[in-house]
């Protein structure tokens, strides 16, 4: 049997642990979002974060433009902000289920590449049905700002091309 | 079918021949939305179909659609752009399914009929049959199947498409003063696709034309516009309507909102004091058009809106797909030679625009809510009644509906009713 050291040494323990820890990120993410926390949303990510809400049609084609593109954290708060304070659709509750988690590699300034699939549901009040509003895939850069796992990238691509009315709500 | 345009005029009835009272059977009926892809989307329009950045080379093509109808633009060898229907001439078959692509032929892979880049039938597999039996029979002419072909005109690198053979110039469809604002765009620099929109809408297509004739709700619905000054009372501004009252354009000259009376701020709920951004370069408007206007949204009669919000630039298709839905193809797009800063700019500013945009997602909303009125309580009519001393067209207050009003003198007159 190996030593309590030894363990803690092994590469494919360490790989478990992160891989353990990003999902456990991404489960908080989606809380935030779902419980419309989205102050703490714009939290989760660097000060030189890259977010970005883009078709798959566009990402195939090196098109840049996306639903929702904010270059840098200000943006990610400015989109909170003007969600919570100023825009006007209607009542909803949302659903963000995250799965399919997927370290890709470590580079060299300790960033880690990961992806994930994602799924968002959405419930209008005057409606029985939970809609699959969004179904897509995070491609992500993880990097630890003191203890904790913030996200620099986060780049949703949809493949639901045709977007049901409008996406009120960060992904 | 003279008999049944006379039975729909019975049927269907202005209420008191008055444009300021609009019948909710103009949003909701079968009828009036079959007889709209007649008479408009095939009829005498020209119709967005793509822009010319879109198919540079031969061979390259997208999918497009004229009111609900699928067609595919092309570039062939000789340079032209040519506009044909998605549906093979044999069985009817929608045989071209990517979104964009290139190719040297169009095959359909149900039997392989193969049309070229004009749609011209080039060939069909078997035509004289196997070991003599079966076949077309012995009259068929390739040259008489071809897909059906629409007329085409391009402007400024944009192109549209008409059902209809006797089309005036595009020039002269849209009048000397919305071509002017449509110039002022497409100034004639090389044009740049950054990406695409695509969304459905659970409202009745006009909805969206009257939106953007509708400079009143630019004011109350969208703060972002109203605390950052983009559009409010006492902006300079024009509610441009063309002669025929089907186009229009809605301009407005950016103004410092901290400037605004104490009394147009009281009236305008969305006036949020003291919002401030952290992203400062958001807002920032680089002149780089002849125009008097900072924003200025052009409504194409029937299915095109050219957005330019200040450095935010795009095209926008209307696809009706019913009386109550249609989907909307958003093209953003900047130009050759906008430099990296420019093209993040633009990109950054797109947050305003689209399904998720600031303004975006509340026309949406907004224009949902509309539909979901009428039917769930049908039967009524909308008042369209500001601004009376204007009773149709161009009004320079943005407290006005005239623009509405000139859209169905015109669409009255094109459905006979």
């Amino acid at each position: 049997m190996q030593s309590p050291t030894a363990m803690i040494n092994d590469k494919r323990l360490e790989r478990l642990l992160l891989h353990r820890e990003i999902e456990d990120f991404n489960n908080a993410y989606a809380a935030a979002l779902d419980d419309g926390r989205l102050t703490d949303w714009a939290e989760m990510f660097t000060e030189d974060a890259f977010y970005v809400v883009i078709s798959r049609e566009n990402a195939d084609r090196n098109m840049p433009v996306g639903l929702i593109y904010c270059e840098n954290q200000g943006m990610i708060y400015d989109r909170a902000f003007a969600v919570e304070k100023t825009e006007m659709f209607a009542p909803r509750y949302l659903r963000h289920i995250i799965g399919n988690t997927q370290i890709l590699g470590e580079e060299d300034n300790g960033g880690i590449r990961a992806r994930a699939n994602y799924v968002v549901v959405q419930v209008l009040f005057d409606r029985p049905e939970a809609k699959l509003h969004q179904v897509g895939v995070y491609h992500d850069k993880f990097r630890r700002v003191g203890e904790q796992l913030k996200l620099a990238e986060r780049r949703c691509v949809y493949d639901n091309l045709l977007v049901d009315t409008a996406l009120c709500l960060p992904v | 079918m003279t008999l049944r345009n006379a039975d729909l005029a019975q049927d269907y009835v202005w209420p008191d021949d008055d444009l300021s009272v609009i019948p909710d059977w103009v949003y909701t009926d079968e009828a009036i939305y079959a007889r709209e892809i007649e008479r408009i989307f095939h009829g005498h329009t020209w119709n967005y179909v793509a822009l010319e950045a879109e198919v540079p080379n031969t061979g390259d093509f997208i999918r497009s659609n004229v009111g609900p109808t699928p067609v595919v633009v092309a570039r062939a060898a000789d340079g032209s752009i040519n506009v044909f229907e998605n549906r093979c001439a044999h069985r009817a078959s929608e045989f071209c399914r990517e979104l964009s692509g290139n190719a040297r032929a169009f095959i359909c892979p149900y039997h392989q009929w193969t049309y070229d880049l004009k749609g011209n039938l080039a060939g069909i597999p078997f035509r004289r049959g196997a070991a003599g039996r079966g076949g077309m029979p012995a009259d068929f002419e390739i040259k008489d199947h071809g897909l059906r072909k629409l007329a085409v005109t391009a402007h400024r690198g944009v192109v549209f498409a008409s059902y209809a053979g006797d089309m005036e110039s595009f020039a002269d469809y849209l009048g000397p003063e919305v071509l002017r604002e449509f110039e002022a765009t497409f100034d004639g620099r090389k044009l740049k696709v950054l990406g695409h929109y695509r969304h459905s809408l659970p409202g009745n297509w006009k909805l969206y034309h009257e939106n953007l004739k509708d400079p009143y709700h630019a004011t109350l619905l969208h703060t972002f516009l109203v605390t950052f000054g983009l559009l409010v009372v006492g902006n300079r501004s024009l509610m441009l309507a063309d002669k025929s009252g089907r186009h229009g354009v809605m301009a407005s000259a950016k103004s410092d909102a901290n400037k605004l009376s104490a009394d147009a701020k009281k009236e305008m709920s969305a006036y949020k004091e003291g919002l401030t951004l952290r992203e400062k370069r958001f807002m920032n408007f680089v002149e780089e058009f002849d125009s008097p206007w900072s924003v200025t949204m052009a409504t194409i009669w029937p299915n095109l809106i050219v957005q330019r919000e200040m450095n935010t630039l795009g095209v926008r298709q209307i696809v009706p797909t019913g009386p109550d839905e249609f989907i909307m193809k958003w093209t953003m797009f900047g130009y050759e030679g906008d430099d990296e800063d420019m093209t993040r700019h633009r990109l950054r500013q797109g947050n305003l625009m689209g399904p998720a945009g600031f303004l975006g997602l509340e026309d949406n909303e907004a224009i949902k809510f509309v539909q979901d009125g009428m039917r769930r309580v049908p039967n009524g009519s909308h008042l369209v009644k500001l601004d009376p001393q204007i009773p149709l067209g161009t009004s320079d207050t943005l407290i006005s509906e005239s623009a509405i009003r000139a859209m169905y003198k015109h669409w009255r007159e094109a459905m006979a009713l």
